[in-house]
């Protein structure tokens, strides 16, 4: 039999492949590295490397330049985001634990000091930016698209209220966010926080469940929370199951199954959870 | 039937358009909504007015032409109709019908009621087509296509290019009458040399005729006279996202 070794993978190959034409990774690799060092022989790697680079972010900035281009970064932006509220959420649960608080504050010191989940963090901040600010930008670019309205307007039939403001649920959202983060997150990184330890546990824990307790013990800020919540829910209804519309993921039947995950998990669930936080220590608190 | 119409009248793109009142007495449950603006026309020539400009062309709901925003809706409260399709029986006695024109920076207005249209021309030259010449027609199925793929190039087919997707839009989007004709050539063993080239420019000149985004209200698709799907709209996005990456 016509059988041959390729010496740089160690497989038997057969004749259907040439001697030197192995598909191996290694042979690939170096069929692409010899057609472009023959496109720029004179500075060979260095070169190669930088040009792949510059190729890739023309190709980012025309595609994120486009229409389509800026609705990926909003789908794949707010998806990211839904993924941190399942996690901040499962996180959160934790002050319901009645243990004075032990679980929810060993929670909080671990999300603070542990360095991957910082780097989320950041990511989760940059991605609330890009979809604050590219939202803004779509949104200006659509009022630029038709500057004189309808006189009569009747679009109740065709879609959902949520789906048509989308803008002023997510400037809800926004406003919620910092307050959020002005009470919680502000407090926690710069804030003169108490401090307590537990038995056999040498660290000194910042007390965040006092802080939410006394935070959601007033009535103005709990109703906030709650009708942020409604804000969220509404925003989510619609935006979970656009996501991946706008990303092209249709199919007649994973569609309807990511519909409902977004009516019940995301319009409902989640939104009646986080609200219940609020509820239950306001109502303990009377 | 006694109608009164509250139309939109404007003389020219760069002169401010107002509405004006019309009072129809004698309307028949049988005539098409078109018809009923043939007869305010016969009207206003015989008082020697101006008649209102409106599109109108086949009148069997297949052209396109007939664009009109009635009572805060494309084509009118039917679904899956044009307006030369509707008949004043879906109105009541004595009901007042605000029609205007479809608004849309990319959608001039020429007169009164007739906008110009021609930015849906300049997406189908970027890329809706198949630059190959063809020759004689060949053998049916000498190409082997799916019955399935089939179907739904063609339900991709019968957008008739009327601009209802752009006027209901909330957002003046084209995204429903750029992905219909996106499509159409994407889903077709014909359409695939050129499929990636194609979303690309068709897109792009989308984007440069000032057309909004789509935020995925799917009012498209209630209002579309020929009930083109959301789906095509993914299958685009599917498309540019692929395209863009691979070349």
């Amino acid at each position: 039999m016509n059988y041959w070794y390729c010496l740089k993978c160690l497989y038997f190959r057969s004749v259907f492949y040439e001697p030197d034409g192995c598909l191996c990774v290694y042979n690939l690799v170096m069929i692409l590295l010899q057609r472009d060092l023959q496109r720029t022989p004179s500075v060979a790697t260095f070169a190669h490397l930088t040009n792949s680079l510059k190729h890739m972010s023309t190709v980012s900035t025309g595609l994120f330049r486009s229409s389509l281009g800026r609705k990926y970064l909003m789908a794949l932006s707010g998806l990211f985001l839904c993924t941190f509220l399942i996690v901040h959420l499962i996180g959160n649960l934790q002050l319901f634990a009645g243990d004075g608080g032990q679980a929810f504050n060993v929670y909080s010191y671990f999300m603070t000091h542990n360095p991957l989940i910082k780097i989320v963090a950041y990511v989760n901040y940059a991605f609330i930016l890009l979809h604050v600010f590219d939202g803004l930008y779509l949104t200006m670019q659509n009022r630029k698209a038709r500057p004189q309205g309808y006189a009569k307007v009747d679009q109740s039939k065709s879609s959902t209220w949520s789906s048509r403001n989308m803008g002023i649920l997510g400037t809800l959202i926004l406003v919620f966010l910092i307050v959020h983060m002005r009470t919680f997150w502000f407090e926690m990184k710069f804030g003169n926080m108490p401090v307590i330890s537990y038995d056999g546990d040498p660290i000194q824990y910042k007390d965040m469940y006092v802080v939410v307790v006394e935070a959601f013990e007033q009535a103005w800020y709990s109703a906030l929370y709650v009708i942020s919540m409604f804000a969220l829910a509404f925003h989510l209804y619609h935006g979970f199951q656009s996501g991946f519309q706008s990303i092209g993921l249709n199919h007649h039947r994973y569609t309807p199954t990511i519909k409902s995950v977004g009516t019940f998990l995301f319009g409902i669930l989640i939104p009646a959870l986080f609200a219940a936080m609020p509820i239950f220590f306001y109502i303990k608190s009377l | 039937m006694k109608i009164t119409l509250k139309v939109w009248r404007q003389q020219n793109g760069k002169t401010p358009g107002e509405f004006k009142t019309y009072q129809l007495n004698d309307v028949s449950e049988d005539m098409s909504f078109l018809e009923m603006f043939d007869i305010l026309n016969d009207d206003l020539v015989r008082k020697q007015d101006e008649p209102v400009a409106f599109d109108h062309d086949c009148r069997e709901g297949i052209c396109g032409m007939c664009s009109m925003y009635i009572n805060g809706r494309a084509h009118g409260p039917m679904t899956g109709t044009t307006t030369c399709q509707l008949h004043m029986r879906h109105f009541k006695d004595g009901d007042t019908i605000v029609v205007e024109p479809w608004r849309a920076t990319a959608f001039p207005i020429i007169k009164d009621l007739m906008v110009d249209r021609s930015a849906f021309d300049r997406v189908i030259q970027a890329g809706g087509f198949v630059s190959v010449n063809t020759g004689n027609a060949v053998d049916a199925n000498s190409v082997p296509i799916p019955k399935q793929d089939a179907d739904k190039a063609f339900d991709a087919a019968a957008c008739i290019g009327c601009g209802a997707c752009v006027a209901t839009c909330k957002n003046a989007s084209a995204m429903l009458f750029v992905s219909a004709k996106v499509s159409q050539l994407a889903l077709l063993p014909q359409g695939q040399p050129e499929r990636h080239i194609r979303v690309k420019k068709m897109v792009e000149i989308m984007d440069a005729e000032g057309f909004g985004n789509c935020t995925n209200t799917g009012a498209c698709e209630v209002e579309c006279p020929k009930e083109i799907s959301l789906e095509n709209i993914a299958r685009m996005n599917r498309d540019y996202l692929v395209a863009n990456i691979a070349d």
